[in-house]
Parts: structure tokens; sequence; C-alpha cells
């Protein structure tokens, strides 16, 4: 045992064990590191987003007025303005995503939590995630050729029996690449997340309550009503916001499909009316060449950055409050 | 005395409740029955819509998409291809390319953003369970994985145009802005693979006493490692489709172009855009019957195959690696 062969391995083995010492050192410097450098990531994005579109507020003021002139088709020289009414754009479509797609999509997780035999949920979460797998190019595609003329005699009868709702009146875009139609698309888009988070709060639903409300003679319906759907208020909230988030940052499929115009309007059918922040830039991008252009664009970005920021920042304060 | 006797007597001062009229009716049970059905059904309903969207999808997909999906097509690049006449190959020009900047460029993004999310979602786990900096960090990741696509692209155009000058456009742009997208994902679900690893183990290893690094890798991580997998994959799934930020950084060409670093790279979904937008090309009457007007289309409705046969394929590689290597869990 004490021969000094063993004495020199058992030495060596320690040098090994301070060499681990300093490994571990090193091992938390890195994860530590990765940690803060997300804090620094969205930083660098404010900033380098902020150094980008400052010729907007130290630049040439005229060159930036006939640049927002040209791209908002002369409604505005204001750039402020611009966005105003490419925000107005955004959220109308996504709020509109939004409605169509939050009771389906609280329908679909109501199925998967408490309608669908236990071996098939997953299945069938796993089909509804698909619908998120599928790129936003595809949707737009389709989008185009399949949904819009799909979609434009079911517009025509909305507008023949609902035009004196204002927001339904005609003429009806042809081909229907109006906002309405878009929004069906971006509720496609938005099911899965608020599908997925929805269904993660109902299944934590505590037994004891459903069996009470059970117990006391309630319907399966009238169970989640008075258990299943109060315990998930806040859960489904937040679902529904981070919904929002997505649908405001959504840029291929509205660029493909929206017809968009530079109106502060809500008149769902018709073509010209409003466009998004994201297929704003998406569109004018490769053509903007010169500095000013750029950093109208890049300014767009940011605005469109904070909004889905705050939106998202208090969609997750919400669900941290609900799970604390 | 007995708590028969009890029950029945009067209680001084006790209102008489007359308990029949909280009796229900049998009427009012019946709607309340036919209010349980008819919400059983919309629920039912809600699901049967949501696959409305899904087939269609797929099925117009695959039938769009068959028709110029060849060998021929995935072999080659869209040089010398002009208008709607067959090149010389007899195809009408193809997609590897676009394939290839597909792969280098989802590729560099997995090298930049799985280690720092993996090692973000170590110290989430490991070293600061609780701390107020690791509760910003990870409010932080929720945040960021809301970001759109869009402003990725846009700061990963900033940063190469401060860095690199104005007009820079190459592969390893569409990487950066990429990572940025996957970094949260890889976080998220790498922290929830963590996290299901028991406690036991890490305090064995402690025990005999292993340095902390050392049980991390050799112990923690390698537990977890299926499902660090298969959330790698599914990050990867999300981001290959991804077309508005590579638009912007990658930029797009006709020819191969192998350069990660160098030049613009055509990727599989910016393809499929740029063949949508084209929509149709006219064939002059001296172009010959072998001239295809649509073709454009026709080749987005290929590429666009080609680009869901990969993501769905991912997708099912990810969710059968978690299914089939699963920490089992108490839950």
């Amino acid at each position: 045992m004490s021969t000094p062969q063993s004495k020199a391995a058992a030495a060596a083995e320690i040098d090994h064990a301070a060499s681990g010492k300093n490994a571990d050192k090193v091992f938390k410097g890195i994860a530590y590191g990765c940690g803060i450098l997300i804090l620094f990531t969205l930083a660098a994005v404010l900033i380098f987003l902020l150094i980008e579109a400052w010729p907007l507020f130290g630049g040439d003021q005229a060159a930036v007025g006939d640049r927002v002139q040209a791209y908002s088709q002369s409604t505005t020289s204001n750039f402020w303005v611009f966005v105003g009414i490419l925000i107005f754009g955004t959220v109308l479509v996504s709020a509109l995503a939004l409605i169509i797609a939050f009771f389906i999509a609280l329908g679909i997780a109501l199925f998967i939590s408490h309608y669908a035999p236990k071996k098939l949920a997953t299945g069938l979460s796993y089909v509804v995630d698909l619908l998120a797998a599928i790129p936003s190019v595809i949707y737009g595609l389709w989008g185009f050729l399949v949904l819009v003329p799909a979609i434009q005699p079911v517009w025509d009868w909305v507008a023949k029996y609902f035009y004196w709702t204002y927001i339904f009146s005609g003429p009806v875009a042809n081909p229907a690449r109006s906002v309405a139609t878009v929004a069906i698309v971006l509720a496609v888009m938005i099911l899965p997340i608020i599908t997925s988070v929805s269904r993660d709060i109902f299944i934590q639903t505590p037994r004891l309550q459903q069996e009470a409300a059970l117990a006391l003679g309630a319907t399966k319906w009238e169970m989640i009503k008075l258990a299943v759907i109060p315990f998930g208020k806040s859960g489904v909230i937040s679902a529904a916001m981070l919904g929002l988030g997505r649908a405001l940052g959504e840029t291929m499929a509205v660029k493909m499909i929206l017809d968009g115009g530079y109106e502060i309007s809500v008149r769902l059918l018709q073509a010209h009316q409003n466009q998004t922040i994201a297929a704003q830039i998406a569109a004018n991008y490769n053509e903007a060449t010169d500095t000013t252009s750029v950093a109208i664009l890049i300014g767009a970005g940011l605005v469109l950055f904070l909004l889905t920021f705050v939106v998202n920042f208090f969609a997750r304060k919400i669900t941290e409050k609900a799970n604390a | 005395m007995s708590a028969a006797t009890n029950s029945s007597s009067q209680i001084e001062g006790a209102p008489n409740i007359d308990f029949s009229k909280f009796e229900t009716t049998r009427s009012h049970n019946a709607a309340r029955q036919r209010k349980d059905r008819v919400m059983t059904v919309l629920i039912a309903l809600a699901f049967v819509v949501a696959l409305i969207p899904l087939i269609s999808v797929l099925l117009t997909t695959i039938a769009g998409g068959i028709k110029r999906l060849n060998f021929d097509f995935l072999s080659h690049n869209m040089q010398g291809v002009f208008g709607g006449k067959p090149t010389p190959s007899g195809g009408y020009g193809g997609v590897l390319h676009a394939i290839i900047g597909t792969l280098e460029i989802t590729g560099g993004a997995m090298i930049i953003s799985i280690p720092i999310g993996l090692m973000c979602s170590v110290y989430l786990v490991e070293y600061a369970r609780g701390g107020r900096l690791a509760h910003t960090v990870s409010l932080l990741v929720d945040v960021m994985s809301g970001i759109p696509s869009i402003v990725a692209g846009l700061f990963a155009y900033s940063l190469f145009t401060i860095l690199g000058g104005p007009g820079t456009i190459n592969g390893f742009e569409g990487s950066v802005a990429l990572s940025l997208l996957m970094i949260p994902t890889v976080v998220k679900t790498s922290e929830e693979m963590l996290k299901i690893v028991p406690n036991d183990l890490r305090e064995a290893s402690y025990a005999l006493g292993v340095t902390k690094q050392r049980t991390i890798t050799k112990v923690v991580l390698r537990t977890a490692l299926p499902g660090i997998v298969s959330g790698a994959i599914l990050a990867i799934a999300r981001v290959i489709g991804e077309t508005a930020p590579l638009l912007m950084t990658a930029g797009f060409i006709l020819n191969t172009n192998v350069n990660l670093f160098n030049g613009p790279m055509a990727t599989l979904p910016v393809y499929v855009f740029k063949e949508f937008s084209d929509q149709t090309v006219t064939c002059p009457a001296a172009a010959g019957a072998g001239c295809v007007e649509d073709i454009p289309t026709e080749r987005a409705w290929a590429a666009a195959l080609v680009l869901i046969i990969i993501v769905l394929v991912l997708n099912l590689i990810g969710r059968l690696i978690e299914k089939m290597f699963a920490v089992k869990t108490e839950r």
C-alpha cells in the first residue's frame, strides 16, 4: 500500500483534484457568463437597433420626411404618425386573430386535458404542436393560393348581409387579400401556443376541487366552469397575451397575403386598408439601401420590439404570479 | 341523547326552511344535461376545426409539391435557368444551393446557441437556484422567446453593419439572427430536463468527493442528455423554417455558395418566398412545348414540400428521442 509508486500516484491524484478545482471555477465562470449573456444580448438588441435608427433623430429631417412620404403612399411625412398607423394595423390584425383563436384554443385545451382519453391526449397535443412547426412562409403560400380564393364567397356573403356593421362593409377585396383573411391565418398560427399554455394550467387543477364539484352533482361542463376555469384564469390570460405577442411579430404570412394600405380603418373586408410593422419592414427591406430608409425601417422594428417585449413581459409576470 | 333524536328535534329559534323549494325540476335538470352535451360537442368541434387548416396545408403542399419534386430538383441549383424553359438536364432548376445554405446557416446557429443555451440552463438550475439574478435571467429568457423573428433579423443586420460596414450580407449573419431565436428554446427545454434529474444523483456524486463541474458534466448532463438533444432538435425545427430574418441577413443567390462567411446564401424558406413572388414566367411562342408558365409557383410548392418534410422529420426524431430515453419522473 505504501510503496513509493502508490504515493506518487496519490500525489498525482491530489494534483489532479486541484486541477479539478480550477476546472470547477472555469466551468462556474462560463455558466455565469452565459446567464449574464442573456441580459447583454437583449440590451445589445436594443442598443444596435437604436444606433441604426439614429438618423431618424439626428439625421437629415427633410430626407426622413421624404422617405416616410414615399413609404406611406403620401399619407404622411411624419415618422411617428407613420409608425402609429402601422401599430394600429398590427394591433388590429393581431387582436382579430386572437379573438378567433382564443375560444377555439381553449376548447382544444379542455378537450386534451379533460375530455380526450388519457392515452390519446399526448398524441393530440403533438398534432396541435404540428401547427406551430409549419414554417410561416408555407402558411403564406397556402393562404395566398388556397385560402384567399376559397374564402372569397364567404366574405361576399358576409358583406351582403352584414354590411350595416361597418366593419364588414364592402366592396369585398378581390382577391380576398384583406385584413380578415390574414387574421384567420394568424389565428391558425397562434392556436398552438395558446393551447399548450392553457392545457398545462388546466391539467394542474386540483383533483379534489374537481371531484368536489362532481360530488355535488355538477355535470362535466359545470365542473369545468366551477373548478377548472377559475383555477386557470390567469394562465389563460397569459396564454392569450403570448399568442398576441406571436401574432404581433408575424411577418411572412402577413406580407404574402395582405394587400396593405395606410389608413386608420377597421373595414376588415376591403383592400388597401392596413399594414403591419413586420410586413412593412420585410416588403421594403431589399430596396432600402440608403441610411435614411434603413433607419426608418429599423426604427419601426424597434417599436415592434418594444411592443412585443411589453406584451410578453406582462404575460410572463401574470404566469409567475399564478405559479407563486 | 343519541344523534338521531338530536337531529330530529328543532333547534330553538332556527328558521323553518322549506327544502322542497330547492328541489330541482325535471326540466331544469334536462336543461343542464343539454348544456353539458352542447359544450362537449363544441369542445370536440374546436379540435376538429383546428385540424382543418393542418390537413389542408399538408395536403395542398404534398399535392402541389410532388409534381416537381424529383432527383433533378434536389441536385441542381438555379444557375442557367431561363424563364420556363427546361435546363439541359431535363429539369427546371432546383434547390441544391438552398438546401446547402439552410444546412450551413442552421448548423452555424446550432454551434452558437446550443452551448450558450445549455450553459445558461446549467447556471439557472445548478448554480443559481432561485437567486435574484437568476430570476431576472429566467424572465428575460421567457420574454426573449417572444422576440419577433424579423427583429432578430434587424439585430443581426445592425450588428454586422456596424462591425463589417454597410451592405454586409453573409450566411453567418443569418446564423446569428437564428441563434437569437434558438437560444431561449434551448434554455427552456434544457432547464426543464435538468430540473427533473433526481437530486439523489447529485448528492451521491458530491458525497464521493467529486467536484461540482464533474458532477454536472458527468452525472447531471449525462442523465439529462436525451431530453437536451430532443429539445435542441425541436429548437432547430423551429428556426429552420424562418424566412424574414434570412431574407435580410443571408440574402439570396441563384448559384451554390458554400462559404458561410462570405457572400449571400440561398436558403429553402427564402427560396420558397422568391419563387412565390415570381408567380409566373411568360413563355414566348419560340420557347417550345417544354416551356411551363407556372414553373415558379410549382417550384415554390416543391421547395415547400422539401422544407415541410425536413421540419416534420426533425420533429419526429425529437419526439422519439424524448419518448425513448425519457427520465422517469414521479408525475
